[in-house]
């Protein structure tokens, strides 16, 4: 018999993965990784506003985060620092800022950690809810926008001459990131949610020939090191966060060298 | 065949793009200065000028990409634009293949996809990955891609500026080749001036602001022309020769390109700003 808390984690864990999936290879073929991560680090800056003014932990953070994403796109626009440099300002300062606003509450309540990585013992029915909602927005738009948001990372002006409107479809793919990252924290924790969208999609290019099938299988792979991270981390008490990590690690390093034999023999394309 | 009044079907027919006085600054230096050209029907309109001249930026105005500061574009309306940008770097972390990218967004007929396909003889890369091109194939990708929805005006960005020398002449020979055979007008920016000489209607040389503009020939022999890109260019461009009568695109249109270059060019010519 299943113990309440884990077929919660699990749930949760597949719901992240299922969307993570797709919207994972958008993050490796746009050159996402760190802009994700420092999403992530501003998530910080949400839960301890979130925990300060009594509102939901989950929505504090897709404001927070959402609101970082846009100054963090406007700030990129103005052209003023190089992107990279840009980001590792932001999201320091976010992750810094969140910490010491973080100093002023009462901290016998609060676990840092379970934040930072994860606690499968935190997921309530109410992340549930919001894993699901957020979850379906997410997948309804992304199939919406498949073959926009598809073309935009091959040639944004082309996609533009074809009349993409591509201000407002970058701005909902970031958008959409931040849903995943508020949502993942539970499960994954904020240092390792860029980790939960590049490696499966990063794992699944190898194996596949059109872009619909990485993302599928993607989030096939993410299914798959989600559930076995949380029964490790369940079984052997291990963080989750950095159990799904391992899991999906291991299943890189096993399937990109298969991978890479099966096309010398050109078995695969 | 009868001497039609002169421009009678061009001045009847409403330009597919009118851009007038256009202006736009970009970081307190304008990039384009009081531009207006009007790229007419079954027109096949270059744009040449120096790096930083702001081709690339009047393209995008005319596409309708950036409002200008000042002036105006008028689009004709529901016109069908086919853009050809100057590369696309097909990066090999996104799995997909030619067939797959020219179908992405758009709703074609395996006839329609068959035809173009053929026109532009990329029939035996349509499997391959669009990661594994040559630039050549890859321009021909693209130009099919443009082609898929006949389009009315087909806009080239530097087309050829990766290519080798085998690869422009023969890009712009399937360039020539589409123009004539569909009902198409053609409006690039391309540095191979010597190489479009004999496919190209009107030149339009650009630094800033119109500096020229009228057909090649009389285009290469303009003071301005000459002013802005040396004697040895000028003089390399008067040896090619203008063949666009022969093409055969002007019949039933009566524009009348046979009589004499400075009176065309009069008429054609855009004040200097």
């Amino acid at each position: 018999m299943l113990d309440d808390f884990i077929v919660r984690a699990l749930l949760a864990g597949m719901g992240i993965a299922i969307i993570a999936g797709p919207l994972g290879c958008f993050v490796v073929w746009r050159r996402m990784a760190y802009f994700g991560d420092s999403l992530a680090h501003s998530a910080l800056l949400g839960i301890a506003l979130g925990l300060l003014t009594g509102i939901s932990g989950n929505l504090a953070t897709v404001i927070v985060c959402s609101a970082f994403a846009v100054i963090l796109l406007w700030l990129q626009h103005a052209r003023i620092l190089a992107t990279d440099t840009l980001l590792g300002i932001m999201a320091h300062a976010a992750l810094s800022i969140g910490m010491v606003t973080l100093s002023f509450i009462d901290n016998q309540r609060f676990d840092l950690h379970s934040y930072l990585f994860g606690d499968i013992l935190t997921v309530q029915s109410v992340d549930l809810y919001w894993i699901f909602g957020g979850g379906i927005i997410v997948l309804i738009l992304l199939v919406r926008y498949w073959s926009s948001l598809t073309l935009m990372t091959l040639h944004e002006d082309l996609a533009r001459a074809e009349g993409v409107k591509t201000f407002w479809v970058n701005l909902m793919l970031v958008l959409l990131m931040t849903i995943v990252v508020a949502v993942s924290i539970r499960i994954v924790g904020i240092l390792l949610i860029t980790a939960l969208l590049a490696i499966p999609a990063a794992t699944a290019r190898q194996w596949v020939r059109s872009p619909e099938t990485m993302a599928m299988l993607a989030a096939v792979l993410g299914l798959a090191a989600v559930v076995a991270g949380i029964y490790g981390s369940a079984y052997l008490d291990t963080p989750t966060g950095p159990s799904i990590v391992t899991a999906a690690t291991i299943l890189f390093a096993v399937l990109f060298p298969v991978s890479a034999v099966l096309k010398k023999r050109r078995i695969l394309h | 065949m009868p001497r039609l009044p002169s421009g009678s079907s061009i001045s009847f027919m409403s330009p597919l793009i009118s851009a007038k006085n256009v202006t736009v600054v970009r970081d307190g230096r304008s990039v384009l200065k009081d531009v207006s050209v009007d790229i007419g029907v079954r027109d096949f309109l270059t744009i040449i000028g120096p790096n930083g001249a702001g081709k690339s930026m009047l393209l995008k105005c005319l596409m309708g990409f950036y409002a200008p500061d000042q002036g105006k574009v008028s689009p004709r309306k529901d016109l069908r634009i086919g853009y050809v940008p100057q590369r696309l770097v097909a990066d090999p972390t996104i799995p997909i293949t030619v067939r797959r990218f020219l179908h992405l967004r758009k709703k074609i007929t395996t006839e329609a996809l068959k035809s173009v396909v053929a026109e532009t003889e990329i029939g035996s890369s349509l499997d391959r990955p669009l990661a594994v091109l040559s630039g050549g194939e890859l321009q021909r990708v693209l130009l099919a891609r443009a082609l898929l929805d006949a389009p009315q005006l087909l806009v080239l960005d530097e087309p050829a500026q990766n290519l080798d020398i085998t690869g422009q002449l023969s890009f712009y020979k399937l360039l020539e080749r589409v123009y004539k055979e569909r009902e198409v007008s053609i409006l690039m920016v391309s540095h191979d001036l010597h190489l479009v000489m004999s496919s190209t209607k009107n030149v339009l040389c650009l630094s800033g602001e119109v500096c020229c503009y009228g057909e090649p020939n009389s285009v290469a022999k303009n003071p301005a022309f000459i002013s802005l890109f040396g004697e040895d260019m000028a003089q390399m461009l008067a040896s090619y020769q203008h063949h666009g009568h022969s093409h055969g695109h002007n019949h039933g249109h009566g524009h009348s390109h046979s009589h004499s270059i400075e009176n065309d060019t009069d008429k054609k010519a855009i004040p200097h700003a």
